[in-house]
């Protein structure tokens, strides 16, 4: 089993989603979050200009079978990526196991 | 007695409209600062409508409208007293706009108006037992006396001074005392930055929208009311103006803050409303509609270099009260002098007497109030306190327990 986590443009959201749907991976988590990068952003409030370095992005969090990894991160480079800087990343790391909490059931299965 | 029934009906919607104003001051207030700060904001709001009423039955009123006095300060008792007929009824010749309890009540809401500018000023850091006190004093007490010395009959209304709906009595009252407090508290942590202003963003502008609107729409009391009658001429002129003003003030700060710092700032927006009507207030049911614009815009305009010229003195004001009430008070009371049916020379020195007066008194006094308070029991809360929201240290609450992402 792997875990794929991908950080993403919150407005790639839909495409990546479904692009995963088609590919077959129709569970993951994910979340929002912020982050720090070279990206600046400026603004100004009642007269005083500021820029954050803060970024907005969400985070996908995959669990798939051996046999899914190439796939689904195919899925997710083609449909995230917009060509600027910003685009996101993933990262692939291995999972020793799994359980299914209703059944106490592990392995492969557990995760359709 | 029909037209008595008709001016206090009219009397009695304005009254309302004078209260809902203070969701509108709540609402901008939390719209304009941290989320955790907001119970605490909503909390001191709260106390100063309630306890202001109920100070201003006990004390205030007969303190504001004491009847013949020396023009300075005169008291009329405790309590409301309404004057009977022989049958024990309420006698309705006290005045041909108004019953005795609608005249009371309308300038209840008035009163608590002038605390509730000092609390957004000294939003997000201020102990909160210690703004309680300083709120009842000035309510009960400093509010009234200021107000009998020209609505009371005293001796700025004998000497000319003009003042429809509080420019001054009210807004001016409220921005002194926010000037002063300001002042001795303190800007908050991070606010300046090696002598620079830094922005710290409000969390909600849709509330602080919806206050800004609501605000506007309880003018349509605030100075409606003012004309003490339902007078189909003055009223409906003094909404004309009212509405004209006010959304010349915002056209105008769009404008000015868009010039000045290529930003299209939705908070001047709403500040410039804001300040457009607190500038025509003075002189509501005086002014031509081309005045009213007039007063607007210049209000809109000093709103935008006001916000900037008080992070420049280092004041911290998160929500721009000194600008809009004091500032844009001031305006609008010597706007009178300089628009309208009564301007000229005289009228303009009367008005500058007035403005005077007033900044004498409210200054004395709030200082006295604040600075024994502060040397006391303390005005500011523990740093550890602010830095993590007042609302958990103060009231032991969440304004949105289920909805909490960053630090704020």
């Amino acid at each position: 089993m792997k875990k794929i986590e991908a950080i993403i443009r919150k407005s790639k959201y839909r495409i990546v989603r479904d692009a995963l749907h088609e590919v077959g991976v129709n569970f993951f988590s994910y979340w929002d979050v912020t982050g720090i990068g070279n990206e600046k952003e400026g603004h100004v409030y009642r007269g005083v200009s500021y820029s954050t370095s803060d970024i907005q992005r969400r985070y996908l969090s995959i669990v798939v079978n051996d046999n899914f990894e190439e796939v689904t991160i195919q899925a997710i480079l083609k449909a995230a990526g917009t060509g600027e800087v910003g685009d996101g990343k993933i990262f692939v790391s291995d999972i020793k196991e799994g359980y299914r909490i209703r059944t106490g059931a592990k392995g492969g299965d557990t995760l359709n | 007695m029909e037209l008595l029934t008709t001016n206090n009906v009219w009397m009695m919607i304005c009254t309302a409209l004078v209260f809902f104003m203070h969701l509108g001051f709540s609402l901008l207030e939390i719209g304009l600062t941290r989320q955790k700060n907001t119970i605490n904001i909503l909390f001191k709001n709260i106390f100063i409508i309630t306890v202001g009423l109920l100070l201003y039955c006990v004390v205030g009123f007969n303190l504001m409208y004491p009847g013949d006095f020396n023009g300075f300060l005169g008291f009329a008792g405790f309590g409301l007293d309404a004057p009977l007929t022989a049958e024990g009824t309420l006698d309705l010749a006290y005045n041909t706009g108004y019953t005795y309890w609608t005249d009371f009540l309308f300038q209840g809401m008035f009163a608590a108006t002038a605390a509730t500018i000092v609390s957004g000023a000294v939003a997000e850091r201020v102990k909160i037992v210690p703004f309680m006190i300083f709120t009842v004093i000035y309510v009960g007490l400093v509010y009234p006396i200021a107000g009998s010395w020209k609505w009371g009959g005293g001796f700025l209304d004998q000497l000319g001074f003009y003042d429809f709906a509080g420019s001054t009595l009210v807004h001016s009252v409220g921005g002194w005392a926010a000037v002063v407090a300001v002042w001795l508290l303190g800007p908050r942590i991070g606010k300046f930055k090696e002598g620079k202003p830094q922005a710290i963003p409000g969390h909600n502008l849709p509330l602080a929208t919806a206050g800004v609107l609501i605000l506007w729409l309880g003018w349509f009391g605030f100075n409606g009311g003012s004309v003490l009658s339902a007078d189909p001429e003055l009223t409906s002129l003094t909404l004309v103006t009212t509405c004209l003003a006010a959304a010349a003030g915002g056209v105008v700060a769009m404008i000015v803050s868009a010039i000045k710092y290529k930003n299209l700032d939705l908070t001047m927006f709403l500040n410039g409303i804001l300040g457009g009507l607190v500038g025509i207030t003075a002189g509501a049911d005086q002014m031509s509609p081309t005045d009213a614009i007039l007063i607007g815009s210049i209000a809109g305009a000093l709103i935008v270099f006001a916000v900037s010229f008080v992070d420049r003195i280092k004041l911290d004001d998160p929500v721009g009260a000194i600008a809009v009430h004091l500032i844009c008070g001031i305006w609008g009371t010597l706007a009178v002098g300089i628009f309208g049916n009564l301007a000229g020379f005289d009228q303009f020195i009367s008005q500058l007497i007035g403005v005077g007066s007033y900044a004498v008194f409210c200054v004395v006094s709030a200082f006295i109030i604040i600075y024994v308070l502060k040397k006391t029991m303390g005005i500011r809360v523990s740093e550890k306190e602010e830095l993590e929201g007042l609302d958990g240290f103060e009231h032991g609450m969440d304004a949105y327990p289920d909805f909490r992402l960053n630090e704020h």
